[in-house]
């Protein structure tokens, strides 16, 4: 599905991305692993066409998609969201989620017919909520919402879009601990139905090996280990570099 | 529609406007009428503050579009000096200045936006006093009354014409302009501009081409503003340059913030309520401006989201403490 081959990205000196070659299936799970600064949301942005690679090739779907803007990447399938929420906070829950279907469908030039008219539309992002146990919360604004529920809302957003891919970046951050596994069963829960692509950035290692099929470590940009999450919490190497477990 | 309670109120305010000239005297009617224009006027600015989230200081020069092309076809091209022609004229123009205008200013957001718009307005206000011989400079243009549907009013008083017949007309194209409002702004281009006014970064990773639809907000916002100030020459009777000055702009500004521009109606309250202030307080002192000012710290310290925002507000807490 997503296929990266040499991708470089540097700042200066500094070797955010290097030669980085990487493979995801269709409905895999993929978390990616490594310290501060080891390229992780660099390489997220490079593939949602948030920043432009140097050199390298991004294939989504067969289709060469380096160059495309992040339009045209949202209209093909690749969908994310953020380390920091990034939702609409002065409309209701509901209208985040319907708002990102009215442009999914392309209706948002319609400047004429209240959006209330669009019932089709209207179930579906309700759907989409119930899906994601929030259709009680559909009449809030995210301001009442609790850290865990933004989050959700946050994926449900990208959800909406119809994503083939999904990138996403630290979901968990910022959930009050007790609540990182609810909101993670309820976003696999939903990945797993729709058989969607995943990649997820992830500093809790509890959170990667409970739902990753597959691991990947990043340090200095390129990437040091890849396997099964049991596989790679027992390599010396990851061990060292991004535990400090020095055996 | 008339099971929903706020177009059950909607439709008795429309019933009690119908009746306004026989309630008020003809100097109240007088205000109201231009209360009437900036309410079409707030409404249109409010589409690019409390939709788009865009504060532009440069509206009044969408204003002057729409109060010039009046004139001018009034000066330069009087056998079309017909309403039916006027109004569809001042869109166009107003259309297309705030075209130009709007693909300058919404590549940028913010102080930046704001600075951009004031700027541009000027400029025109500029060409509008320098031009004397085409513009009347600052003697600016007089402006007769139309004919409408055919019917003249030669030899009809200004007060008189206002009394009767144009009432209504403002009144009806304050209730298309009502209804047009309300259309997109809950419509799924209506919440696109929300979704901009509260994230344009996410707004633009959920497939939305954020500056080609602020640019929209912008025309749409620039042409009700042009409509609110082709109607509101025929009030006055004379078009000056100031129309598109930054201080007129600022007025704009004003009375959506003392209405409240988070809520539908807010601008509207606030031009009536604006309308009413101004005029009262230029009567009663020579310091109106510092009148003006007050009210504003006032507002702004006490009720920032405007007096229609603040009503709104406390209905919802007795609604709340009722249930």
């Amino acid at each position: 599905m997503l296929t990266i081959e040499h991708l470089k990205k540097h700042f200066g000196f500094v070797k955010a991305v290097d030669n980085v070659n990487l493979n995801i299936r269709q409905g895999e799970i993929v978390s990616i692993i490594g310290t501060n600064g080891a390229g992780k949301t660099t390489l997220v942005n490079l593939i949602s066409g948030y920043i432009k690679p140097d050199s390298g090739r991004i294939l989504f779907l067969d289709k060469d998609i380096t160059h495309s803007s992040p339009y045209v990447r949202i209209k093909l399938g690749v969908g994310r969201s953020f380390q920091l929420i990034q939702l609409f906070g002065g409309i209701s829950v509901l209208d985040n989620v319907r708002t990102a279907l009215f442009s999914k469908y392309e209706m948002i030039h319609n400047a004429w017919f209240s959006a209330d008219r669009y019932a089709s539309v209207m179930d579906e992002a309700i759907q989409i909520l119930s899906n994601f146990n929030m259709s009680d919360k559909k009449d809030l604004t995210p301001k009442g919402l609790s850290e865990g529920d933004l989050k959700i809302l946050d994926i449900a957003i990208a959800f909406a879009l119809k994503s083939k891919l999904l990138l996403l970046d630290e979901p968990t951050s910022g959930v009050a601990t007790n609540d990182k596994f609810k909101v993670m069963d309820s976003i696999v829960k939903v990945i797993k139905k729709e058989g969607i692509s995943t990649l997820i950035i992830e500093h809790d290692m509890d959170i990667v090996s409970g739902y990753s099929d597959r691991v990947i470590v990043m340090h200095e940009g390129r990437i040091m280990a890849e396997g099964k999450p049991d596989e790679v919490m027992e390599n010396k190497e990851v061990k060292a570099t991004v535990f400090g477990i020095v055996s | 529609m008339l099971n929903n309670p706020k177009w059950i109120t909607y439709l008795l305010i429309f019933i009690v406007l119908l009746f306004i000239p026989r309630i008020l005297s003809m100097h109240d009617l007088m205000l109201f009428e231009y209360g009437i224009t900036f309410a079409i006027v707030g409404m249109g600015f409010n589409l690019l503050l409390g939709y788009t989230g865009l504060l532009s200081f440069g509206h009044g020069a969408y204003f002057a579009a729409g109060a010039y092309t009046v004139a001018m076809i009034a000066k330069y091209l009087p056998q079309a000096y017909s309403l039916e022609l006027l109004i569809p004229a001042a869109l166009f123009f107003s259309m297309l200045l705030s075209l130009i205008f709007g693909f300058v200013c919404v590549r940028h957001t913010k102080i930046f936006f704001s600075i951009l718009a004031l700027s541009l307005s000027m400029l025109l206000f500029s060409l509008l006093f320098k031009l004397y011989h085409i513009t009347g400079g600052s003697d600016g243009l007089r402006v007769p009354l139309p004919t409408i549907l055919g019917i003249s009013f030669k030899g009809i008083r200004r007060p008189e014409f206002l009394l009767g017949t144009y009432y209504y007309v403002l009144l009806g194209m304050f209730t298309v302009s009502f209804l047009v409002m309300k259309g997109i702004v809950s419509s799924p281009f209506g919440k696109a501009l929300q979704a901009i006014r509260d994230n344009e970064v996410r707004a633009e990773l959920i497939g939305i081409r954020v500056r080609r639809y602020r640019l929209y907000a912008f025309v749409i916002s620039g042409m009700f503003v042009g409509l609110g100030g082709a109607l509101w020459t025929f009030v006055n009777g004379h078009v000056t340059a100031d129309l598109s000055h930054w201080v007129f702009s600022g007025e704009i500004v004003y009375m959506t913030l003392l209405g409240g521009f988070g809520i539908f109606e807010g601008p509207i309250i606030g031009a009536f309520l604006f309308t009413f202030l101004k005029l009262y307080a230029m009567g009663h002192t020579e310091y109106w401006m510092f009148v003006i000012g007050a009210t504003l710290i006032i507002l702004v310290l006490l009720l920032p989201d405007g007096i229609a925002g603040a009503f709104s507000t406390l209905w919802s807490k007795i609604r709340k403490k009722s249930y």
